[in-house]
């Protein structure tokens, strides 16, 4: 029996359950997985549209292509993240918990980047091939994602936090994110741009990969701080 | 020294001493930014490749320069609210923000007047160009996050997290805007005034942005005092300022 100022529940074990009891509510919907999927897949549609057909063209816009429609992912979902936990009230619960919010906030905003950014990573090579991206630059084009949408998240993550108490909070999420993902979309496409033309890809990657572990670092701290403020407004 | 920084956080302290820094410090800034104006505009010799079309930098780059510091001041001030929770220090940020956002309002719409006579085009996808683009867009959600929080008093502070994460951000948003452009530089557009700046087009430059510091800080103490009086109405100092006691 733990003393009453003790916490029942070790740090790691309370991240892990955590990330647990996100991961099933996305598993338990899985429109939640595919709407991300869908949304990429039907924005892809739409450049060729705009643009016209020409296949030259297109496979010469297919890094900025991809990657612009990543982050129109990456932002439709991030207002989602908190919200359910904010209207249920478990988001006080969590405040309450003795252990940092910051990292219980982290064991969410984890669960959800496996569920959006980490799947559209990985399917995103069969719309790349749609757009004509030429296949050498494939794996770079995951690969720059798959680093590159977990700075998403946990960017887009400060600003859901920031504005999961504001009701119809969705378009000023995109204000105050927008740029701050500017870094990440030039990182990241300057990567595919280079593997198209067989250039310097390592070194984009390698910047790429930087910025994802300083915010790995520093962005749970401001969800910590942002998802406090955000209940004192509540 | 101390004494003088607890006064700052007391508002009816705060509020006589912007006043009295507002009273001096608005016609000195008026009178540099006449004469800086004047020496800049009529006395300063005309470029020998733009001609009169370059004196536009003495309103573009003292606007660009204070703006960007203006974003510091700004999250400075947030970080202050953040750490000693210190009231006087929301109200900076709250007063900051608008000022940094039209000042860089004012760097975009003057660089885009400058490009055209220059570049022979409103607007150049240039590297600066596009940063600043960018730091206007923080300075506005910023702005835009404060308006849409009801509790004014979560409004600062979500600012404040807001202004520190953009801080943070923005150096590294300068260097990748730098080598996105490096990457991609379009060969079609020649870039002049890269050059050393002669002294005497110098001396009236940097009359212009010490101006510039002094207008903002005018402005944002101005603003302070506004916000001030609205949030202590009901006080009795500002009810005898205001002579209704």
């Amino acid at each position: 029996m733990p003393a009453a100022d003790q916490a029942a529940l070790s740090l790691s074990a309370a991240f892990f359950r955590q990330f647990l009891r996100h991961g099933k509510t996305l598993a338990a919907s899985p429109s939640d997985l595919l709407n991300p999927l869908l949304f990429f897949f039907m924005v892809v549609t739409l450049f060729p549209l705009g643009l016209g057909p020409d296949p030259e063209r297109l496979s010469q816009m297919a890094p900025g292509i991809l990657w612009v429609v990543a982050l129109l992912a990456s932002l439709m979902v991030s207002g989602k993240l908190f919200a359910s936990d904010f209207e249920d009230g478990s988001l006080e619960q969590l405040c309450l918990a003795p252990h940092p919010l910051a990292i219980l906030a982290l064991a969410e905003v984890f669960a959800h980047w496996l569920g959006t950014g980490f799947l559209l990573a990985l399917v995103s090579p069969l719309f790349a091939v749609m757009v004509g991206l030429p296949t050498q630059a494939l794996p770079v084009l995951v690969v720059s994602l798959l680093l590159g949408s977990l700075c998403l998240t946990l960017i887009g993550a400060v600003g859901s936090a920031l504005t999961v108490s504001i009701r119809r909070g969705g378009l000023l999420l995109s204000l105050i994110i927008i740029p701050l993902h500017v870094p990440v979309l030039i990182f990241g496409s300057s990567a595919v741009v280079e593997a198209t033309r067989d250039g310097n890809v390592a070194s984009w990657l390698a910047l790429l990969a930087a910025l994802a572990l300083a915010s790995l670092a520093l962005a749970p701290l401001a969800i910590g701080a942002a998802l406090r403020i955000s209940l004192d407004n509540g | 020294m101390w004494s003088f920084i607890h006064k700052l956080g007391s508002p009816p302290w705060f509020f006589r001493f912007g006043g009295n820094l507002v009273r001096w410090l608005l016609p000195v800034t008026l009178i540099l930014l006449l004469v800086g104006a004047f020496w800049g505009l009529l006395v300063a010799p005309p470029d020998f490749r733009q001609g009169n079309s370059y004196r536009i930098i003495y309103i573009h780059v003292p606007a660009a320069v204070v703006a960007l510091a203006g974003y510091y001041v700004m999250a400075l001030a947030g970080a202050i609210s953040l750490i000693w929770r210190i009231k006087m220090a929301d109200i900076a940020m709250k007063a900051a923000a608008p000022v940094g956002a039209v000042l860089t309002g004012i760097a975009l719409v003057t660089g885009a007047i400058w490009g055209k006579p220059t570049w022979g085009t409103w607007w150049v996808w240039d590297a600066r160009i596009t940063s600043m683009l960018i730091l206007f867009f923080l300075y506005l959600g910023v702005v835009a996050l404060f308006e849409a929080y009801e509790n004014k008093a979560a409004a600062a502070k979500a600012c404040a997290v807001l202004s520190l994460v953009g801080t943070v951000n923005i150096p590294i948003i300068y260097k990748s805007v730098d080598w996105w452009y490096s990457l991609h530089q379009p060969a079609s557009i020649k870039f002049t005034g890269e050059s050393a700046i002669d002294a005497s087009m110098m001396y009236p430059l940097l009359l212009m942005i010490v101006a510039f510091y002094g207008l903002f800080a005018v402005t944002v103490v101005m603003n302070m005092r506004v916000e001030l009086i609205w949030h202590h109405r009901q006080s009795s100092w500002v009810r005898q300022w205001a002579g209704f006691e």
